[in-house]
């Protein structure tokens, strides 16, 4: 390990980190925009030509704020829950990969910044990580509203946790390794949502109800709970909740892309390593506009109907999946 | 001797000691079980040190990321979070001091007369964290001891369910039996 | 894992499989039919002694070594069984009676026997571990099986605390095993030991924290507390089957954990092993002096008898009169078994609901008023205390010969005067129940009553035979690993 690679890493790390936060800017106009033309509208348009520096707006709007804590909230875990929040977010992307590798300079660059073979475990660590800040979020503001969004988060993150690893597994299986850049490569004769269909969709799911997006944000209901586990947040605070969520949303779209839709695979990929990280961000702005359009059509279901179908079609599904697959492949493979 | 490996060992198992008795002495139930949580994150990284990355994964997964997380729902939900003011236990727990330091004296004494520290683990092979070592030997050589544990939870399953569910005792009142009064 | 494997365990297996399949088929059975699930455990039960007994005693390994058959364990696996037969033929009226009847109740005791032949088979310290978990686990549900009453969730919450604690000094015990030899099997312990390459301070530890693990689960004083409160609370079908079948598991292990991979402990552990055995024997025996209550009463008294078991254990290390030691244990537990199963039975049946009738008063009368049942628990009396012709006192003669045998005279006399003294309360009931006028209302539920008779004929039956029992024992111990 010489002092090269260290910085190497500490460079795609930094960029890493910049890429998720910058992607959660402009993930914010992207939904807007989206959303104001499902709905007719126009959408965010003054600051900037189409609106693009409307973010930097936002940003800076939030930091003026006052930021308030509740007088009985429990003030260390109030003010570590954002944080607690944020972290898993931006972390879990580290073992993407964005593509093969590159020369740069005239030193051969990995376009990842970590191949571990225990890829995929890290990722569901990292997801069953990620409820604390919620759920610490909520009962810390010491609010009714935010404890029972914070407790309805942590139950629907745990129930949809299972259908996640289970559907998670299945790429796996089928690559015969855990780590996501065998598992991308293993999808060059065939992407696996083509395989395993029913494997993207319990994925694409649970991942929605996974970070408490609709038509599964029953943590934020308004008409119930007004706005959930960050009721008494504001200022920056609140804009870390922000950011952790369509952090979420860009590496669920990531670590899908990369399990079922190939991930960096593309025409020519191997031919111009480059085109890599282009592929990956196509498709995880397909997956995105995915995301964005199911919350401009469905609406929020029943929290009881949510839990059942959790447990008792997903689950189930998913644990089936897993199993039939396996049957397959021993017979196929022998 | 002090390598830099013994100096982080020797940080992390601070930590994991500092972690323990946090999560022992807090009065706030939350605050343990966030300890606790601190403190298996850190065996984790221990685990990581120790050249096991599928197992410190694991473990966060397992009892970071899902056991303590229940944890946290149940006191959560039941706001059993502040504990009552009094001690439950009275005098009782200085006596449970006592005998705990006694314990630690004995076994403090017990390593220093009849010391003989010797290494007996020789250093596993390298793949010997890897998912599919450890998947070869859970299902060959642990195949056993693994379907039990399928069983164990089973029963647990059952045994929480049965003893939640309302079923068949509605209508009851909680009772103490007092046999020597009612006569 | 292969077919050898299983064929090796295959009693076990079919128990398990069998219970798994009860507690599906249990979805099915109306509620005022739970007696076609107790005919079902009770069937599945009988099918495992038939197999047990029929694969005969030589000893097997499986699994890479990790479980081991041989006479030993079949010899044990009958007590459990015969015991889970017995059970359900207690709890089967007495579930009816108090209101408390679930399906689970059979499965969950199924699942606890099935722990406790794993127990007998463990030949590693992993596997253990696991059936300690397997038996303890169905024994907190079922100790908190009378929902909402106080009593019962106190034995059950009570049992599952020390419990798990006592589990996690077992487990904190093992890894301290592993971590001085970096074996879990018994042989491969053993080697490591002889062979020095272990570092024997940690390994005394782990042996010590093994040991008092299992004093806890078996109620060795000091590690008792638990136990009255924990056999009061629990269903008196529970109690019954708990005191007979997890107590001879936890002994099961010991012996064989400490006699197959501990011999070099035994210098170190012998003052120790005969302090606990004297100690709960005493302690034991006085404190039943001061009982009234007959749930408690029978709870202390098998704290006593743990010490008795105990007694055999103490000379453990000593290779010349191991063989008769442990065949001393086995036949103690059979002797121990029948009696208190049989007691039990008579407490169950006079037992009403809400806690009456367990009082020592409510027992006036019962002699005279039912012979049989009366004339049935005398010889279950007679048989804690030791006396002639029961088989307790064969079992306390045999076991006080190897202490004597092992050099440990002394101890031996203290359990003879442990036992004289235990004369006084068990006898009290005797008198009781023949002496005082009363009118006590019993049950005579034909399985209750059956469970007594055949335990009373049994119990007396035996006793003029126990050399050929013996005989059986000494051969099962023979045919140990």
């Amino acid at each position: 390990m010489d002092g090269a690679m260290i910085l190497e890493w500490v460079i795609k790390s930094i960029f890493l980190i910049l890429v998720m936060t910058g992607g959660f800017a402009y993930v914010t106009l992207y939904e807007r925009k989206v959303l104001a033309r499902i709905q007719v509208r126009i959408g965010p348009n003054r600051a900037g030509p189409f609106g693009v520096l409307q973010p930097v707006a936002d940003g800076i709007k939030l930091i003026f704020k006052e930021e308030l804590v509740p007088a009985k909230a429990d003030k260390l875990i109030f003010t570590l829950a954002p944080v607690l929040t944020v972290i898993p977010a931006l972390i879990i992307t580290a073992v993407v990969p964005w593509g093969t590798e590159v020369t740069l300079f005239g030193r051969t660059i990995k376009l990842y910044l970590a191949d571990i073979n225990i890829a995929v475990l890290y990722l569901m660590a990292v997801t069953s990580i990620s409820i604390y800040g919620i759920a610490l979020a909520g009962w810390s503001s010491n609010n009714k509203y935010a404890t029972l969004g914070g407790l309805r988060a942590t139950a629907q993150m745990i129930s949809y946790e299972l259908a996640l690893g289970f559907a998670m597994i299945v790429p796996v299986m089928m690559a015969g390794s855990m780590s996501l850049v065998d598992i991308v490569e293993s999808q060059k004769p065939v992407w696996f949502v083509f395989v395993q269909p029913l494997a993207f969709l319990i994925y694409f799911i649970a991942a929605l109800a996974e970070i408490n997006r609709s038509p599964f944000d029953m943590p934020e209901a308004e008409q119930e709970l007004t706005a959930g586990y960050h009721t008494e947040y504001s200022g920056m605070k609140f804009a870390l909740f922000f950011m952790a969520e369509y952090i979420k949303m860009i590496a669920i779209s990531m670590i899908g892309s990369s399990l079922f839709l190939g991930g960096y695979r593309g025409p020519f990929v191997d031919q111009l390593p480059a085109l890599g990280p282009l592929y990956l961000f196509i498709k995880v702005a397909i997956v995105l506009f995915v995301i964005i359009w199911i919350r401009a059509t469905l609406p929020r279901i029943r929290y009881d109907r949510l839990m059942q179908f959790g447990w008792k079609v997903l689950f189930p599904l998913a644990l089936l999946n897993v199993f039939v697959t396996g049957v397959v492949l021993i017979l196929v493979g022998g | 001797m002090l390598t830099t490996g013994t100096i982080i060992f020797g940080v992390f198992a601070l930590v994991v000691i500092a972690s323990a008795l946090g999560m022992l002495l807090s009065r706030n139930a939350i605050y343990a079980a966030l300890f606790l949580v601190l403190n298996f994150a850190t065996v984790a990284v221990l685990y990581l040190i120790l050249g096991a990355p599928f197992i410190a994964l694991v473990q966060i997964t397992v009892y970071a990321g899902s056991i303590m997380v229940l944890f946290l729902f149940v006191i959560m939900l039941l706001g059993a979070e502040k504990l009552p003011a009094g001690e439950p236990l009275g005098h009782h727990r200085w006596i449970a001091l006592l005998f705990g330091l006694v314990f630690l004296a004995e076994l403090a004494l017990f390593l220093v007369y009849r010391a003989g520290m010797r290494a007996a683990v020789n250093t596993p092979p390298l793949e010997f964290g890897s998912p599919a070592a450890v998947g070869m030997s859970l299902f060959q050589k642990y195949a056993l001891p693994f379907e039990i544990t399928g069983f164990i939870l089973v029963v647990a399953t059952v045994g929480a369910i049965l003893l939640t569910r309302g079923e068949g005792f509605k209508g009851r009142k909680r009772t103490l039996e007092i046999q020597s009064q009612d006569k | 894992m292969t077919l050898t494997d299983l064929m090796t365990i295959l009693p076990l297996a079919v128990l398990v499989a069998w219970t798994t399949a009860l507690l599906l088929v249990d979805l099915w059975i109306p509620k005022d039919r739970k007696g076609i699930t107790a005919l079902l455990a009770a069937f599945g039960l009988a099918l495992t002694l038939g197999l047990s007994l029929a694969r005969g005693q030589q000893p097997r390994q499986a699994f890479g070594g990790m479980v081991v058959v041989d006479g030993f364990a079949v010899f044990l696996d009958v007590i459990f069984l015969a015991s889970g037969l017995a059970s359900i033929a207690l709890a089967h009226d007495y579930l009816k009676r108090m209101n408390i009847v679930r399906g689970e109740y059979y499965s969950l005791l199924l699942y606890a026997i099935s722990g406790m032949m794993l127990m007998t088979y463990a030949y590693d310290l992993i596997i253990v571990f696991l059936a300690l978990e397997l038996l303890s686990i169905p024994l907190y549900i079922l100790s908190g099986f009378v929902r909402l009453n106080l009593r019962s969730e106190e034995a059950a919450l009570k049992y599952f605390l020390l419990g798990t604690f006592s589990s996690g000094l077992v487990l904190y015990g093992i890894a301290l095993i592993f971590a001085a030899t970096a074996r879990t099997d018994l042989p491969g312990i053993l080697a490591a030991v002889e062979l020095a390459p272990a570092n024997l301070t940690m390994f005394l530890v782990g042996g010590a924290l093994l040991l008092v693990g299992f004093s806890f689960k078996g109620a060795i004083v000091p590690f008792h507390e638990w136990a009255p409160d924990v056999y009061q609370g629990a269903p008196s079908s529970v109690t019954a089957f708990m005191s007979v079948g997890a107590k001879a598991a936890g002994f099961a292990a010991l012996m064989r954990v400490f006699v197959v991979a501990f011999p070099s402990l035994s210098t170190d552990l012998t003052p120790v092993l005969w302090g606990l055995a004297a100690v709960t024997m005493v302690f034991g025996n006085i404190v039943a002096l001061a009982q009234t209550n007959l749930k408690r009463l029978l709870a202390y008294s098998s704290i006593a008898q743990s010490g008795y078991l105990m007694m055999a254990f103490v000379p453990y290390g000593q290779g010349i009169v191991l063989s008769d030691t442990i065949a001393a244990m086995l036949f103690f537990l059979v002797g121990y078994a029948l009696t208190t199963l049989g007691a039990w039975a008579v407490v169950i049946a006079v037992e009403k609901a809400e806690g009456r009738g367990l009082e020592l008063q409510d027992y006036a009368g019962l002699g005279r008023k039912y012979p049989l049942l009366g004339a049935a628990m005398t010889v279950f009396m007679l048989s804690f205390i030791g006396a002639p012709p029961t088989l307790g006192f064969w079992g306390k003669f045999y076991l006080f010969r190897t202490a004597v045998e092992g050099g440990f005279t002394s101890l031996a006399l203290l359990g003879l005067v442990a036992s004289i003294f235990s004369a006084y309360y068990y006898l009290r009931v005797v008198v009781m129940m023949f002496m005082r006028p009363g009118e006590p209302e019993a049950r005579r539920d034909p399985w209750l009553v059956l469970t007594a008779g055949v335990s009373a004929l049994a119990v007396v039956g035996f006793s003029l035979v126990p050399g050929s029992l013996l005989n059986l024992a000494l051969q099962a111990v023979l045919k140990l690993l």
